[in-house]
């Protein structure tokens, strides 16, 4: 999974540069975020903008930051989801527990 | 477009869900017969096929590399059916619930995905393996 991490003064940015995120690549995801999160880091943005398929076990990863951001009292935040990327949220009912933003300028913006 | 009939023996492992998934995208694109929106037909079909081969490669074969899944995708005139055979235990999809899986529930949103764009969905069980047959109207 190529990820890549850039430090903003409100959010840790995490850059998914895959264009799929599906059941063979998830776990590495997902132990990403562990790992972030372990290392210190509560306010995860994660970057989907180059991602163009996401299936169940990329929905999965994400949820499993999430909750796992919760528990580290932290966040997990989604920013630029292509179209079909936000319909499997929207399908999952998933958009309603994410905090998401169009973009990661709008996420900084607001944040500022 | 003629009737497409595809037939693969694909490996018991997850980095082969690209290629499958985008073998039925291509198949979607070209489906001109399509009234709907064929990009997002195209995107469905990807999903659906990684989805039921995911299943197969990680839950009915236990991730055995030494196993093979095999699939098939068959296109008339009317209908586009994929089916996804397996050597598991199988499972009961009836007793599967048709709603979204709980927001906490990192797993299990798999087939409810399938369930939701695909026309009809079914999982026949038997003796020498079974296979889930997914097929979408065209007309």
């Amino acid at each position: 999974m190529q990820v890549e991490i850039e430090k903003h003064p409100e959010w840790m940015i995490v850059r998914l540069g895959e264009p799929r995120v599906d059941a063979h690549n998830s776990d590495a995801l997902k132990e990403r975020f562990q790992k972030l999160l372990e290392s210190g880091e509560k306010r995860l943005l994660v970057d989907l903008s180059q991602v163009r398929f996401i299936d169940s076990s990329g929905l999965g990863a994400l949820l499993s930051g999430y909750k796992n951001a919760n528990l580290h009292q932290g966040t997990l935040a989604l920013a630029g989801l292509q179209p079909r990327v936000k319909e499997m949220f929207e399908l999952t009912r998933l958009n309603r527990v994410f905090e998401v933003y169009s973009s990661v300028d709008e996420a900084i913006g607001k944040q500022s | 477009m003629s009737d497409i009939e595809v037939d693969i023996l694909v490996p018991n492992q997850t980095r082969y869900l690209s290629l499958i998934g985008s073998i039925g995208e291509a198949i979607g694109r070209e489906l001109d017969r399509y009234q709907g929106d064929r990009e997002a037909l195209a995107y469905h079909l990807n999903l659906v096929l990684t989805e039921a081969l995911a299943n197969a490669i990680r839950h009915a074969h236990c991730a055995d590399v030494h196993k093979t899944v095999r699939v098939e995708i068959h296109v008339d005139p009317d209908c586009l059916c994929i089916k996804v055979h397996d050597q598991g235990q199988g499972f009961d999809l009836k007793a599967l619930p048709e709603m979204p899986p709980d927001p906490c529930f990192e797993h299990g949103r798999g087939l409810f995905l399938i369930r939701c764009l695909m026309d009809e969905v079914e999982y026949q069980r038997g003796v020498d393996g079974n296979v889930l047959v997914m097929k979408k109207r065209l007309g």
